[in-house]
């Protein structure tokens, strides 16, 4: 409950000034990238199977955050939550930018040969354990699979944003009852599209290993991303750009997003880190313990042949560390201390993907590579681009939603 | 008499002393004299009593308490109370109960009883994972009930505010603030704060039992017995005397 009287809020209020610096950082970022991203595919002429790799890494981590907003979105509306409408909105212009990431696969599918070991055939003499996956790991199959889940992704992400937009002006509440209706079937979709994709895009990688959990795991990635991202995205909204005068001018989100849902963010992070966690060491412990060579030799590649200091380092950073960082109630009640925390996992679930996937392409070795900064900058500010333009015009808020003043005015116990 | 009274009686403990204090119980009580009065004032809502508690907190006084049916937002700024310690005993237990997990397997498995299974290493620890990881959590929820119940000093079978009829309404729509105050000085203090709040009714704890104090000015209430209104005078062990009491 709450003793605060309910507040309304207008478009004009919760709109993205004119002169907000992220207007020009997008425009900014989206030339870079595409220019960085050019770079990076004209250089595969020379190294295509490096080029690729980086690529890809880059591609799956943004793809992530994007996915992790479509997630965010559709389980907020399934529980028919209110206190995290002042920040849904952010998450639906997120799962907006999924359409770019159709466009992004292009170089993929195209130069898949170089990525995805088993797209030759094989030969069922030599290799008996691929040829059985052959109906599976087709190249047409793959192309059609991959396009079915980029053409669900997008296709939800728009549909969502567009009816919580068209709400925006009608205020109707029929609108949350819709999409409340529809989020639970879109949930199954999701689900089940971004678990092939990780099937297909990742764990294919290493075409003779499997893992059933692996959906779940990439999952887990995108939770701890976006809930992530979703912090640190309100608190750059939270500020204005300067004034003529030189001191700052307050942002369209400040006063709206408060410390309470920050509260919340971070209460979901730290959830979401332990989950991860939970996913990573059960693929782990379940493998380890049975001890199969064909299962065992995906964990032989990143515990030995110089990819363990990668995966202690994930351990630990994806979960020790920050699990007792964000242990205390005052680290994810403070901004600064939450925006570290965001900032840093946002960088080890980087690491997370760069170690799901690199393995294969460089088995003798972490390699990091200056194309897999290039790659990851440039799809970065494409992302950037693709965001700022979703967010430039319609309200950053759902003004239009009938639990709106109850977020507004939440508050912890 | 009743057979309880004829026992001797023991010396309070410090920390039984204060009513039911609010922000510091275990400062407060070692700092202030035993209150032998409860001033209890009911307003009609939430909104009341939260500028009633924080009128009391600006006064510092330091032995006082609010009680609400349900928990109220922003109640704990009003109060001026502490962040709970209750976390400092989930930590502890969660962290002790892994490491007790872990060193009971280590013991069981690698010491005591030493069985080759699977071909593993007697201490083979991603095995023991996930029973360290379910002893963390028993021992952090029981961390979380044993430290509620030290830190708000239960079980505790009978508080001297549950003399008051009107108080039994606290746990359905009433909304009260206590006053602990020691002497008859102190007692005429604590109205004239309470009365500067705006509540719907006070009604005075002490010795004598349970009154109304009427609406106006300070002193206006039922005199105190004797013994309080000399100031100085031992507090009684027993705030508010039983029933069959002179």
């Amino acid at each position: 409950m709450s003793h605060a009287p309910a507040r309304r809020l207008s478009a004009a209020e919760v709109s993205l000034p004119e002169r907000h610096p992220l207007r020009k950082a997008g425009l900014v970022a989206a030339a870079a990238g595409a220019l960085a991203v050019a770079a990076v595919l004209a250089l595969a002429a020379g190294d295509p199977r490096q080029a690729l790799a980086s690529y890809l890494v880059a591609f799956l981590y943004w793809l992530s955050i994007a996915l992790g907003g479509l997630f965010f979105n559709l389980a907020m509306l399934a529980s028919r939550a209110g206190w995290c409408v002042v920040v849904r909105r952010l998450a639906e212009h997120l799962a907006g930018t999924l359409w770019l990431y159709a466009l992004l696969f292009v170089p993929l599918a195209v130069g898949a040969a170089y990525v995805w070991p088993w797209w030759g055939g094989a030969d069922p003499a030599a290799d008996p354990i691929l040829a059985g996956k052959a109906g599976w790991l087709d190249p047409g199959f793959f192309w059609l699979r991959s396009a079915v889940y980029l053409a669900a992704w997008a296709l939800l992400g728009w549909w969502f944003r567009r009816r919580s937009l068209a709400q925006d002006a009608s205020g109707d509440p029929g609108v949350t009852r819709r999409l409340q209706a529809l989020a639970a079937p879109a949930i199954l979709v999701y689900a089940l599209t971004q678990t092939f994709a990780a099937f297909d895009w990742i764990m294919s990688l290493d075409p003779h290993w499997y893992s059933t959990i692996f959906g779940v795991y990439f999952f887990a990635g995108q939770a701890v991303a976006i809930f992530s991202l979703l912090a640190l995205l309100a608190m750059a909204l939270e500020r204005g750009g300067k004034a003529e005068g030189g001191e700052r001018r307050p942002g369209p989100l400040a006063g709206v997003v408060t410390v309470e849902h920050y509260h919340d963010l971070g209460k979901l992070l730290f959830a979401f880190v332990v989950f991860w966690a939970y996913i990573a060491f059960s693929q782990f412990m379940l493998i380890w313990y049975a001890n199969i060579p064909e299962e065992t030799v995906w964990y032989a590649h990143r515990l030995e042949h110089g990819w363990e200091g990668a995966t202690w380092a994930l351990a630990i950073g994806h979960f020790v560390l920050p699990f007792f960082f964000l242990l205390p109630r005052g680290v994810k009640r403070k901004r600064s201390t939450l925006a570290a925390a965001a900032v840093w996992m946002l960088v080890v679930h980087y690491l997370d993907l760069y170690w799901l996937a690199m393995p294969a392409i460089h088995p003798e070795g972490f390699r990091p590579h200056l194309l897999d900064l290039v790659a990851l900058l440039g799809i970065g500010g494409l992302a950037l681009g693709a965001l700022a333009f979703a967010l430039a015009r319609p309200a950053l808020v759902p003004i239009g939603d009938p639990r709106l003043p109850e977020s507004l005015s939440f508050e912890n116990m | 008499m009743k057979l309880l009274d004829r026992l001797p009686k023991l010396p309070m403990p410090p920390w039984r002393r204060g009513a039911a204090t609010a922000a510091r119980p275990w400062r407060r009580a070692a700092a202030a004299p035993a209150a032998d009065t409860l001033l209890l004032a009911e307003y009609a809502g939430p909104d009341g009593l939260l500028a009633a508690a924080d009128r009391v907190r600006r006064a510092d006084w330091a032995d006082w308490d609010a009680h609400t049916p349900f928990p109220v937002h922003g109640m704990e700024r009003a109060m001026g109370l502490r962040p709970s310690r209750v976390p400092w005993y989930v930590l502890v237990l969660g962290l002790g109960g892994a490491a007790g997990g872990m060193l009971l397997q280590w013991w069981v498995s690698a010491e005591a009883y030493p069985l080759v299974i699977s071909g593993k290493p007697y201490f083979s620890w991603p095995a023991f994972v996930p029973i360290m990881f379910e002893c963390g959590v028993l021992g952090g929820a029981l961390g979380a009930v044993a430290g509620f119940l030290a830190e708000s000093r239960l079980p505790r079978h009978h508080h001297p505010l549950f003399e008051s009829a009107r108080f039994e309404r606290v746990s359905d729509d009433g909304f009260f603030l206590s006053l602990g105050a020691a002497g008859r000085e102190e007692g005429d203090r604590a109205l004239r704060l309470l009365e500067e709040t705006g509540p719907a009714r006070i009604e005075r704890l002490d010795a004598a039992g349970v009154a109304e104090v009427p609406a106006g000015g300070p002193g206006r209430g039922r005199p105190a017995p004797g013994a309080a209104g000399a100031g100085g005078a031992a507090p009684p062990e027993r705030r508010v005397p039983p029933e069959d009491a002179p």
